[in-house]
């Protein structure tokens, strides 16, 4: 909100410094966003009369002006066609700095020579209208002022306004708030015999206020006020109109004008509007009233304003109608001040995607006993320039529900409970009443609201809502650190502490982690799950984010296919993260509560976390992949898990070159190996090099590493030499290396370890088999094994390889 | 009457269909695609004749020609994806490897450096600053009801102040039920709720994780980033205590000559609410473009639990009270390492990745 110093200081005495200004607000949790200052710059300006007006042979869009600044005739060159001689205008002579910084200098311009420039208003950055060049007496309302842009908190609507602003700096500072100048009704015929007023909804609307004004003649506003609506940001329009406006900004009262003219039967009434209903807004667009919506929580309800005739007049609180609009005629008015219920004019606002000055506030909560104090002050400002004006008198006032004030206890030590500090009675006595809370009661104190703070709440909330108030107007600065302490050790779960180990893990093997998108297309999901249940985001940013990734190799390989287009591709890219699956094909689902209340069962998408790594550097392929995974299995202390080709690999994936992370004894899948498939890396890159990939399921993952970290027994190695037997063997097909060497090891107890260093395929072994060769080590804890020893352990060992059909090749 | 240039169409066509077929490569298909269905085919040659006919009879020799080609160019692709189909699978049989029989003494990988995240670093070195101070680390899911993210929070349906975070809604069950989580304070609701149900309180935790909001990116916003909160449920904490820790974390993370401030702000789960801010690590308090000339930068909000969110999870406010505080780890991420635009975290730029040790 934008408040200018000057307005304030209608209100509270300011002497700080601008800067100290901007520190108090900040400190009160009214966040300065920007200061701008006005009128600076203009010292330079001055008034000069109009003495003749000549056109330029040869120019239509330029006169030749002379004025009289007091150092007698002056030639300016000037393209402004609104003045006349006799005029009184803003002269910038040579030598003159605008704000800005744009000097000026003598020009030439269709052979004459310029002295200077007649100024207008956005020149002298006064206000938005570029034509107009300003008359004397508007040169001379020329005040320096200074503009506030102030956040103001959501949960602050009493703050929404310059005496909301106002009152806190009041009372932070210690000082005195004046009340704003408010008219009386000053006719002695009774609202009632002229105009009309109802609520058919009292739950809607809470209250309906309509003051009759008579004798209305529309003008431009006096220069101060509008002067203050463009500080403020708004445009002015009207007495009335602006009236209004300025009465929103000053008090935070949103009021409404109508031409009572254009109102039948002159009565306002607040209902629900009925399916069916439209009204087309000052905004121009038509839009059909109690339409159920689509948003959680949302009724479909619309209060309206309707007239005599039972016609829709406007969205009550949120925006008029064009028909019943003040207009250059209008004489007679009837202004509305209302309160609204604020979840309702929230969900009506939302659902219509109408936003107004009006309908911020209500929905945050408008005092609602501000109505006629507001038509009051509204009144005094349309005065100003239009001093016949007559307020009808006991303007109507219709009863619905609002809000009452709640009432709040404030125990001995609650606020030390809640802030370390026991703050004096004094203080707390001297800020509340500031903020113009009722305080009773000596401890416990009985605090109630005022009717502007809709934002305090009751029982245990309303106490913290009054202890934030205490604390911010007392300061945050002010208030006591303390460290605190207790007795639990601070710690990592389980699995953070393995992320970590696997993450470190990743990254010593030569691995960038990379951060891919969550959200992808669906054009990408079908690369790897062709017409599968997918999770979809509603209101994606871009068709491209619209749903949530199965899997990060897309992501990732796109992610290497950029890099490689640099000359970079000879790297590794991976990235720990969740991928999702549709609750209706996800083996579990999380269920949950949502809904208003809690009051509905959900199933959300199953989340896994995984690690995908993609291997891209040179040489890289599935044998890279299968030693990174052996390496970061070893590291993890995984020694149970094996690799297993399949012919059934997902899209996405080459199908003769991957394998799964099968944990033997229990089958179940940590993951997969293998390569990514080429159709997948020409659809997502420039290249064709083959990327080696692994892929691995973080929750079988930990509980892995887990299981290992608890039964780690460490074994000193015999002291004994070790002997070292080279064995080959021709096996058939479906036999895997890992099997046979699990064979070996077991076979006999003097083995050691059990190697696999060749494989070997060759058109002289019969078809199907393969040669596997295993480096073996014998030794024994008890002896030097004898040549014979380690001839008889061989042979075991050969006897046993055979029950996998696997003989010794000669 | 002459002779219709497309009298032996048909057998033609048979004879084109059946070259087709005699192509047992993709190369012989492709090389004879010119003469089966391309400019030198017979069809092409039959086109121009039909230049010739009266106009009645071309528009009806035109049409069957037409369709003539429709069956041949069937047949040529059907074919050529048959070819294809056995091409892939005589490749894919080549390039077969029993990844079982993968010896790792033959294997050759470079010596390779990798690189961490900076954003998976950064919330390390967040995590291991709080465990220091006695915090434990908790995890939530990025896929939350509404109710965990928002009611739960003490912000109802249709409030406004949701529109304080722009939340991307999940296609789920009723419309604005599932959302992706716009802050980890989910997590804290989980964490609250597992507690009363195994009378576990008191909580000291933080909770790292990736959020989203509907916002268009740029230097300073992703629509995917990631907070850290953290979370005090204890007897006899106060706002004093929120104040130290904060001020404690901040000297521990961004240094000695760095400290904190609050300033009132409003959040609908905390009363009394701040925001807090640092010195800025810019300038160390001098004043700078970056902080606006104020000598700090706004760093994250933070607050006692609102009365209502205890109500809400089961604690009895007059026995247990708490704290939470939230900020972005990107964004601490960047002020530490002054990254100019926070897109580079999502780019994946090697060039970028592998500066960050």
């Amino acid at each position: 909100m934008k408040i200018p110093l000057s307005w304030l200081r209608d209100f509270v005495d300011l002497d700080e410094s601008v800067g100290e200004l901007t520190g108090v607000l900040d400190d009160l949790g009214l966040v300065v966003e920007g200061v701008e200052r006005v009128g600076e710059g203009l010292e330079d300006v001055v008034v000069a009369r109009i003495d003749e007006v000549r056109a330029i042979e040869g120019a239509d869009r330029v006169r030749l002006v002379t004025v009289d600044a007091g150092d007698g005739p002056l030639e300016i060159v000037c393209g402004a066609m609104n003045f006349a001689v006799g005029d009184h205008v803003p002269l910038a002579p040579v030598g003159a700095v605008l704000p800005g910084g744009f000097e000026i200098a003598e020009r030439r311009m269709r052979g004459v020579t310029s002295h200077g420039m007649l100024c207008s208003a956005r020149e002298l950055r006064l206000s938005d209208d570029p034509v107009v060049v300003q008359p004397l007496l508007a040169a001379l309302g020329i005040t320096r002022d200074v503009v506030f842009d102030i956040s103001i908190e959501g949960n602050r609507p009493d703050a929404w306004s310059v005496r909301g602003v106002a009152r806190d700096l009041a009372t932070r500072l210690g000082r005195a708030l004046r009340e704003p100048d408010l008219a009386r009704p000053d006719e002695t015929d009774e609202t009632v015999t002229y105009a009309g007023a109802g609520i058919d909804d009292p739950d809607l609307c809470g209250r309906l206020t309509v003051s009759a004004l008579r004798g209305v003649v529309v003008r431009p506003s006096p220069a101060h006020l509008a002067r203050r609506l463009t500080m403020a940001g708004m445009r002015p329009i009207s007495n009335v109109v602006d009236a209004s406006n300025l009465v929103m900004l000053e008090l935070g009262q949103p009021t409404h004008p109508y031409d009572a003219a254009r109102v039948a039967g002159r009565t306002l009434r607040a209902r629900r509007a009925r399916a069916g209903e439209t009204l087309t807004t000052l905004d121009g667009v038509e839009r059909a009233l109690a339409q159920p919506g689509r948003g959680l929580g949302d009724t479909g309800e619309d209060c309206v304003i309707v007239d005599g005739d039972d016609r829709v007049l406007g969205l009550g609180g949120i925006m008029g109608g064009a028909a019943s609009e003040i207009s250059p005629g209008t004489t007679d008015v009837l202004l509305e001040a209302a309160f609204f219920d604020p979840m309702s004019i929230a969900r009506s606002s939302k659902r219509h995607a109408l936003r107004s000055e009006a309908s911020n506030r209500f929905e945050r909560g408008v005092d609602p006993e501000l109505a006629l104090v507001a038509a009051a002050r509204f009144v005094a400002l349309l005065r100003e320039s239009n001093p016949e004006v007559r307020w009808m008198a006991a303007p109507l006032d219709v009863a619905g529900v609002v809000p009452t004030a709640p009432t709040v206890t404030l125990r001995e030590g609650d606020l030390e409970r809640a802030l370390g500090l026991a703050v004096s009675d004094d203080d707390v006595k001297r800020i509340l009443e500031g903020l113009q809370f009722r305080v009773t009661g000596e401890g416990p104190w009985s605090i109630t609201a005022p009717s502007a703070r809709l934002d305090v709440r009751t029982g245990a909330a309303g106490r913290a809502d009054v202890i934030e108030e205490i604390a911010r107007l007392y300061g945050y600065s002010r208030l006591p650190r303390r460290t605190p302490t207790w007795p639990a050790p601070g710690a990592l779960s389980d699995r953070q502490r393995v992320r970590r180990r696997l993450r470190d893990t990743v990254v010593d093997l030569g691995v960038h982690e990379a951060w891919t998108p969550t959200l992808g297309s669906d054009a990408d999901f079908d690369l790897l799950v062709p017409g599968g249940a997918r999770v979809r985001v509603t209101n994606p940013l871009a068709a491209e984010e619209a749903v949530l990734r199965s899997s990060m190799l897309v992501g990732l390989v796109r992610a290497w296919g950029k890099n490689a287009e640099r000359g970079l591709g000879d790297v590794a890219m991976g990235e720990i993260g969740s991928v999702f699956v549709h609750p209706a094909v996800a083996d579990e689902p999380r269920r949950t509560r949502g809904g208003a209340g809690a009051t509905l069962a959900l199933a959300l998408p199953q989340e896994n976390e995984r690690l995908t790594v993609v291997l891209g550097r040179e040489h890289d392929d599935a044998r890279t992949a299968v030693a990174t995974w052996c390496a970061l299995a070893t590291r993890l202390g995984i020694h149970d898990v094996v690799v297993r080709s399949r012919d059934d690999a997902a899209p996405g994936l080459h199908p003769t070159r991957t394998a799964e992370l099968i944990e033997r004894g229990t089958n179940r899948r940590v993951g997969y190996v293998g390569e990514v498939d080429a159709r997948l890396v020409a659809a997502l890159t420039t290249t064709s090099r083959r990327l080696g990939v692994l892929d691995v399921d973080l929750d079988v993952l930990f509980e892995l590493t887990l299981d290992a970290e608890l039964d780690q027994i460490v074994t000193v190695p015999g002291r004994y030499p070790v002997a070292l037997v080279d064995l080959a063997f021709v096996v058939p097909q479906g036999v895997h290396a890992v099997d046979l060497a699990e064979v070996l090891m077991s076979a006999s107890d003097l083995v050691e370890d059990v190697t696999l260093f060749d494989v070997y395929r060759a058109s002289a072994l019969a078809a199907g088999t393969r040669s596997l060769a295993y480096n073996v080590r014998f030794t024994s804890p008890e002896k030097t094994l004898s040549e014979s020893d380690v001839a008889r352990a061989r042979e075991t060992l050969i006897v046993a390889a055979r029950a996998l059909g696997a003989e010794l090749r000669s | 009457m002459t002779t219709s240039p497309l009298a032996e169409l048909s057998t033609h066509v048979a004879d084109l269909i059946s070259r087709v077929h005699l192509a047992t490569t993709l190369a012989d298909l492709q090389a004879d695609e010119p003469f089966l269905i391309g400019k030198r085919s017979v069809l092409s040659s039959l086109q121009k004749s039909l230049g010739a006919l009266a106009p009645e009879e071309r528009k009806a020799a035109g049409a069957q020609l037409q369709e003539a080609r429709r069956v041949v160019e069937e047949a040529f692709a059907t074919h050529r994806a048959t070819l294809e189909r056995s091409a892939r699978s005589a490749a894919l049989e080549a390039d077969r490897l029993d990844l079982g029989d993968v010896v790792l003494a033959q294997v050759h990988a470079p010596v390779a450096v990798g690189h961490p995240g900076i954003v998976a670093a950064t919330q390390r070195q967040l995590e291991d600053v709080f465990v220091a101070m006695g915090f434990r680390v908790s995890e939530g899911p990025e896929v939350e009801s509404d109710w965990y993210n928002f009611e739960a929070l003490n912000i109802p349906p249709a409030h406004p102040a949701r529109g304080m975070w722009d939340t991307f809604y999940v296609d789920l069950g009723e419309p604005e039920t599932v959302v992706l989580r716009t802050h980890t304070s989910p997590t804290q609701i989980h964490l609250m709720e597992r507690a009363v149900a195994d009378d576990s309180l008191p909580i000291h935790s933080v909770m790292p994780g990736r959020c989203y909001r509907r916002d268009t990116p740029d230097a300073r916003h992703l629509a995917a980033f990631h907070q850290i909160e953290g979370l005090v449920v204890d007897r006899g904490i106060s706002f004093a205590d929120l104040a130290g820790v904060i001020e404690t974390f901040t000297h521990a993370y961004f240094g000695a000559d760095i400290s904190s401030r609050l300033r009132p702000a409003y959040f609908p789960f905390t009363e009394p609410s701040a925001e807090f801010e640092i010195t800025c690590t810019i300038c160390r308090g001098d004043g700078c473009r970056t902080c606006s000339h104020t000598g700090w930068i706004e760093l994250g909000g933070c607050g006692m639990l609102d009365p209502a969110v205890l109500e809400a999870v089961g604690i009895d406010g007059d026995e247990w009270s708490g704290f939470a505080f939230g900020f972005g780890i990107d964004r601490c991420a960047q002020m530490r390492h002054q990254i100019a635009d926070m897109r580079a975290l999502i780019e994946n730029d090697v060039r970028f990745l592998r500066q960050f040790s």
